[in-house]
């Protein structure tokens, strides 16, 4: 077993888990935070993407023993029921989701593209939207959804 | 996934020690190979040895005019490093068209190296540069690292610490992505160096490898077009469920003409 530190969304966790434990089961079935989805066993949808020390990742291929110590923020710890996070929102706006599997996952990549780019053109999203699969909505709506999403971020 | 017991050593010396204790250990660096593989149960090892923790294997130095970039850069940092854009343009476009965002933000340059994979890019930047692969226990020339499929010079615990690249501003790496998997399905990366051209290519069958012939051809004056008539050698190429070997010697001429006319762009 190993002894893992989290700060997660802002809260401390400690965790004694398997050496072999993935970020994406601690997270899920160690800190019931069910937000981060599995949907794929070759590390290719991106359902898993969470921010580790601010970076998005696939947290189905990072063992949580390496995050020791690390920041990790999830779909939870974006806004609130009652105030969505501006990206959020524009998903809820722009029909972005359908099933809604992928949307966690979108919505971290999205805002790791903000954080790097600031404002976002439209190449720019569907070429970095390239390691998130999403089976419903043919990406149209997601990609006008992250635009609108980067947009209201510059404004607020 | 089978059980191991997870090491972070925070030096290298420690990591080697391990590994020598550890004989079915193995090691791990960014894990975008290396956690599908445990996933997937295609490998068992008894321990797994993070060099996450090793701070000298990051960071990228300029030393006798060569870049060395550590083995723990990510390919996220390799892409975006101001050193490698301003001496190595043509690593830091390759290394920014890895796989995906999140693929580059935790897979490495020695993670990719040691690999080998088939259709890795790194290797034929590697091969194409002459770059020198530094381990724990020597240098070794690309032209003699890369031995075939999944395959390399290293032997049973020699780790990976750096990679050093002669600066270079003529050289393009040009990758036909499999747009599933986004690996390469041919990649080609030309190089024109002070004692030639070198031209090497992956993901078209069992390793990367270079293109002498076409090497031939540019040195002697030839352009990208001229690549179209120069011969392949066959027994280097496969096919699979992607494409044909035929499909892929075709594509290698194309994708070499395209990556030549980017030259110096
Ligand atoms: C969805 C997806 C898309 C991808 N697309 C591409 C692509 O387009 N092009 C491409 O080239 N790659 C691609 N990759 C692979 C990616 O680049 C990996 O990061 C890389 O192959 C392995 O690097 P790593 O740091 O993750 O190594 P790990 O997975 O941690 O390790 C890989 C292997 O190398 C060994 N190793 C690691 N570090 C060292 C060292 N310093 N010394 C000795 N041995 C070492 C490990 O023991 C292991 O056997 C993709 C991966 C994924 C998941
Ligand atoms: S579950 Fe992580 S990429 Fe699919
Ligand atoms: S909304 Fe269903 S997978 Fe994207």
């Amino acid at each position: 077993m190993v002894q893992v530190t989290l700060r997660v969304n802002g809260k401390e966790a400690e965790l004694d888990l398997p050496g072999r434990a993935l970020l994406i089961h601690a997270l899920r079935d160690h800190l019931r935070l069910t937000g981060s989805h599995i949907g794929c066993d070759t590390s290719q949808c991106g359902a898993c993407t969470v921010h580790v020390d601010g970076k998005a990742i696939k947290s189905c291929a990072m063992l949580a023993a390496e995050a020791d110590g690390c920041e990790v923020t999830t779909i939870e710890g974006l806004g609130s029921d009652a105030a969505l996070h501006p990206m959020q929102e524009a998903f809820r706006q722009h029909h972005g989701l359908q099933c809604g599997y992928c949307t966690p996952g979108m919505i971290m990549l999205a805002l790791d593209m903000v954080a790097r780019h600031g404002q976002l053109d439209e190449p720019t999203v569907r070429e970095e939207l390239d390691g998130n699969l999403c089976r419903c909505t043919g990406y149209q709506n997601i990609v006008s959804a992250i635009l609108a999403g980067a947009d209201a971020m510059a404004h607020v | 996934m089978y059980a191991f017991d997870y090491l972070r050593p925070d030096r290298i010396e420690d990591a080697s020690a391990l590994l020598a204790e550890h004989p079915e250990a193995s090691l791990l660096a960014g894990g975008q190979t290396m956690l599908p593989v445990l996933r997937a149960r295609l490998a068992a090892p008894s321990h797994v040895i993070s060099l996450g923790g090793i701070a000298a294997l990051k960071g990228v130095t300029l030393a006798d005019e060569r870049l060395v970039i550590g083995a723990a850069q990510t390919h996220a940092q390799v892409a975006s490093d101001p050193q490698v854009l301003a001496l190595l343009p043509s690593v830091a476009a390759l290394a920014g068209g890895i796989g995906d965002v999140q693929v580059r933000h935790r897979g490495t340059i020695g993670g990719s190296v040691a690999n080998n994979d088939p259709a890795a890019c790194y290797p034929a930047a590697l091969l194409a540069l002459g770059a020198r692969i530094i381990t724990t226990q020597r240098v070794i020339e690309a032209d003699a690292f890369f031995t075939g499929m999944f395959a390399t010079a290293l032997k049973a615990g020699e780790i990976i610490t750096a990679v050093s690249f002669p600066r270079c501003d003529r050289a393009h790496y040009e990758k036909f992505r499999n747009p599933a998997s986004r690996f390469a399905l041919v990649g080609v990366c030309v190089a024109s160096l002070p004692e030639g051209s070198r031209i090497a290519v992956t993901g078209a069958g069992f390793g990367v490898f270079r293109w002498h012939a076409g090497e031939a051809c540019l040195d002697a004056g030839g352009t990208g077009n001229d690549l179209a008539d120069v011969p392949l050698d066959a027994d280097c190429f496969t096919g699979d469920l992607h494409g044909s070997a035929d499909y892929r010697m075709h594509m290698t001429r194309i994708i070499a003409a395209r990556a030549f006319a980017a030259l110096g762009r």
